[in-house]
């Protein structure tokens, strides 16, 4: 009777779960310290168990429906009203179980390795509070179907986001590095709003599916497309607008940035549902889908350039975090040029979105684990220099093998996960137009070359006589590190299982705005 | 035309505010003008919302006439309860990085840079 | 065989498990040209020590090239690219909130002028 329930709840759960846990997280932290260690790892392991669960239910048996306040959560829309569903309705479909399975992976370990690594730290309660309504807005925007509730979660996202980049405030930096993010997120927040407003004014609704039911492509709903498209792009921190992304990644506790990797991804999920569902069929294929290219490429290019000359290992990682963005928009946006186009999106434009999916989840498991290794090195050493670090990988062993097996999969070095979903981005992009293809190889390479200066700067050389009294790192922060190096190696092993697991039907419920329309409206719409 | 005012008004408010952002130099005030947007915005939701001659959907005691659909009401105030809970924190900021840096001039509060 | 599939690219396909064993056969080839090699090498004698044509070893300290001397050659050949580029990285928040609008901006006429192309 219990499973029952659960399972009938499911999309609900995965959200009370987390807000649950974080509620009570300040409360159990004044019993006993140990006590709240183990209840935020519980939370985070429940969550992930029901992100699982759900992902099993809706790649086993389609969409699911939950409509929040209905007789039963199936019934979107109620007897009396005309046709409208009103209520505020959670559309889970592949795409979104795809995001959210990624997210409580990455959630799980980071927890696991905050444990230890941010036990010196102060105010450790609410600390763990935000952490989980972190990913309370991260699951929210990628399971809702209603406009203005991916406003509200994009909002808690971004808030605790602010909150935990300034937490350790390391002489003001960090907070100018969360008041510099909290300000352009809110702005950026703010558009989005107003674009949800326009489309209210025009369509009184605020449901996705009636809203792309119904999108008839006007003047106003132009400008509501540039104005969540850029400012979502924006908070996914694609170039020209990255600029807050090294200062925010730099300086927030290590697996707090490993977390922001996801949230920053929880905003490039929202521009692909807002080009595929709401608008998809009424788009002009070929300048939204250059327009996205473009952001791509630039990304790629002047993140890994920019990468290459820094000294701080989490600034450089943070600018490779934007290139690896560059190559999720390429893909995809070679995916939306060519979508009107059945033949060439037979021929490559499918693998290219799949690419570009692929690369999403690859990212957060590889990115989280390098940002971990930034961390572990930060707690040994006390310092993210790479002028002064040197000769660590006599003593941190394990770290090092995970740096490594991080590094490899990041530059597409096969047999690791990288690679397999790089692959399918160059050879499918090729197709559209090699130099694009080219640009995305170079990328590669520079790529594996900073990294080379990273490992080297940092493991290889002599022992140095200041860091005497270096030692491995607590087994929590090796197992957070441990389950993420586990799966980059298992995606880079089996990559065709997880395409054909998650990925393919993923890219299918974006592309198919139908029946994302029909889930909630019913009939063949 | 007279019921377009209050759009015009919320464009304008946004419009301020935006220019404010990135005309002040005091962070104080860029916070006041993220506030000024959200009011702005605040406003454009609420307007949206307006039926002519309608009344509040209020069923009891209700006089009769055609009522308002409440969603922008309550769309409008959830984002005044956001609004607040940002202004505080971005103003907390504030404070913090005056009491680190000394200064809140935003050209001299760019230090992480490159 | 579902466990030895190929990642279908569109183009060509991609085995990972078929790789893995070459590199695996490769390194175990690797080992066997090195087990026939010499084996004179003693921990702890003066072969293990770093041989600097005769002079005195330096401090530890000395030895290690660190992050920063990586890459000159590159960032110094690309000059004119970095001494654009890194400016713009001026970490004013004004300049963030500006770039923000402006591709906003530079979106809008694309989007509402009819396009690229």
């Amino acid at each position: 009777m219990i499973t029952g329930w659960i399972m009938e709840n499911l999309p609900a759960l995965l959200l009370a779960v987390p807000m649950l846990g974080a509620i009570l997280t300040p409360l159990v932290g004044k019993v006993s310290e140990k006590g709240r260690n183990a209840w935020v790892l519980l939370v985070s392991l429940a969550a992930l168990c029901v992100a699982a669960l759900l992902t099993n239910e809706v790649l086993s048996s389609g969409t699911v429906i939950y409509t929040f306040g209905a007789g039963t959560p199936a019934s979107a829309i109620p007897a009396d009203s005309g046709g409208l569903p009103f209520r505020i309705i959670f559309t889970v479909d592949a795409m979104s179980v795809f995001m959210a399975i990624s997210a409580s992976i990455v959630g799980f370990a980071v927890t696991l390795f905050s444990i230890a690594g941010d036990s010196k730290m102060s105010g450790k309660d609410s600390f763990y509070a935000l952490l989980l309504l972190m990913q309370v807005g991260i699951l929210g925007m990628v399971c809702t179907g209603d406009m203005f509730n991916f406003f509200v979660f994009l909002e808690i996202n971004s808030l605790a986001g602010a909150a935990l980049v300034a937490s350790r405030v390391d002489k003001g930096y960090a907070v100018e590095a969360g008041l510099k993010y909290a300000v352009l997120s809110t702005l950026g927040g703010l558009l989005v709003l107003f674009a949800v407003g326009l489309f209210y004014g025009q369509y009184d609704a605020l449901n996705m599916a009636v809203i792309a039911d119904s999108m008839q492509f006007g003047v106003l709903d132009k400008i509501a497309l540039v104005l969540l498209l850029v400012a979502l792009a924006m908070k996914s921190g694609a170039v020209p607008m990255h600029f807050w992304t090294p200062d925010a990644y730099s300086m927030a506790p290590s697996s707090v940035t490993a977390f922001l990797v996801v949230a920053s991804q929880a905003s490039l999920y929202g521009v692909f549902r807002v080009v595929f569902t709401l608008y998809n069929v009424t788009l002009d294929y070929a300048t939204i889908g250059w327009i996205i290219i473009i952001l791509g490429v630039l990304s790629m290019f002047i993140g890994v350039t920019m990468a290459i000359p820094q000294k701080d290992v989490k600034r450089l990682m943070a600018y490779h975090a934007v290139s690896q963005t560059g190559y999720m928009l390429l893909g995809v946006g070679v995916g939306l040029a060519v979508l009107g186009n059945a033949a060439m999106m037979d021929a490559f434009g499918m693998t290219a979105m799949e690419g570009g999916l692929f690369h999403i989840i690859n990212h957060a498991m590889y990115k989280g684990l390098l940002f971990l290794t930034a961390g572990a090195i930060f707690y040994q050493a006390g310092t993210r220099n790479l002028n002064k670090l040197g000769g660590l990988g006599h003593e941190m062993k394990w770290t090092m093998v995970f740096f490594i097996i991080g590094a490899l999969a990041i530059a597409g070095i096969p047999p690791f996960n990288g690679f397999a979903s790089k692959l399918m981005i160059y050879e499918s992009v090729f197709m559209f137009s090699p130099i694009l293809s080219i640009i995305a190889m170079v990328v590669s390479i520079l790529t594996l070359a900073s990294f080379v200066k990273v490992f080297h700067s940092m493991f290889m050389g002599p022992k140095l006589p200041e860091y005497e009294g270096v030692r491995e790192v607590p087994r929590y922060m090796l197992a957070g590190m441990g389950i993420l190096a586990l799966l980059v190696i298992l995606f880079g092993v089996f990559p065709q299982q997880v395409v054909d697991f998650l990925i393919t039907p993923a890219a299918t419920a974006l592309v198919d705005q139908g029946s994302y329309i029909a889930a909630v409206l019913g009939g063949g719409a | 035309m007279i019921y377009n005012l209050p759009f015009i008004a919320a464009g304008l408010i946004i419009i301020i505010g935006i220019v404010m952002m990135v005309t002040k130099k005091n962070l104080i005030r860029i916070v006041m003008g993220l506030a000024l947007v959200e009011a702005g915005v605040n406003l454009f939701l609420v307007a949206t919302g307006y039926i002519e001659n309608g009344i509040a959907p209020i069923f009891t005691n209700s006089p009769g006439g055609e009522m308002v659909f409440p969603t922008v009401q309550a769309m409008t105030l959830t984002n005044i309860v956001i609004g607040i809970a940002t202004t505080a924190l971005l103003l907390s900021f504030v404070m913090i990085i005056y009491k680190k840096y000394g200064t809140v001039d935003v050209d001299k509060t760019g230090r992480l840079k490159g | 065989m579902a466990v030895i599939e190929t990642l279908n690219t569109g183009f060509g396909s991609w085995n990972p498990l078929i790789w893995l064993a070459a590199f695996i056969i490769a390194i175990i080839l690797a080992w066997f040209i090195w087990l026939r090699g010499e084996s004179d090498y003693r921990k702890g004698t003066e072969q293990t020590k770093p041989f600097i044509s005769g002079n005195a070893e330096p401090e530890k300290g000395e030895v290690h090239v660190r992050g920063g001397n990586m890459y000159w050659g590159f960032t110094n050949a690309l000059e004119d690219y970095y001494e654009r580029l890194v400016p713009l990285h001026s970490g004013i928040l004004t300049d963030y909130i500006l770039w923000f609008l402006g591709v906003m901006a530079i979106v809008m006429i694309l989007v509402l002028g009819g396009g690229l192309i």
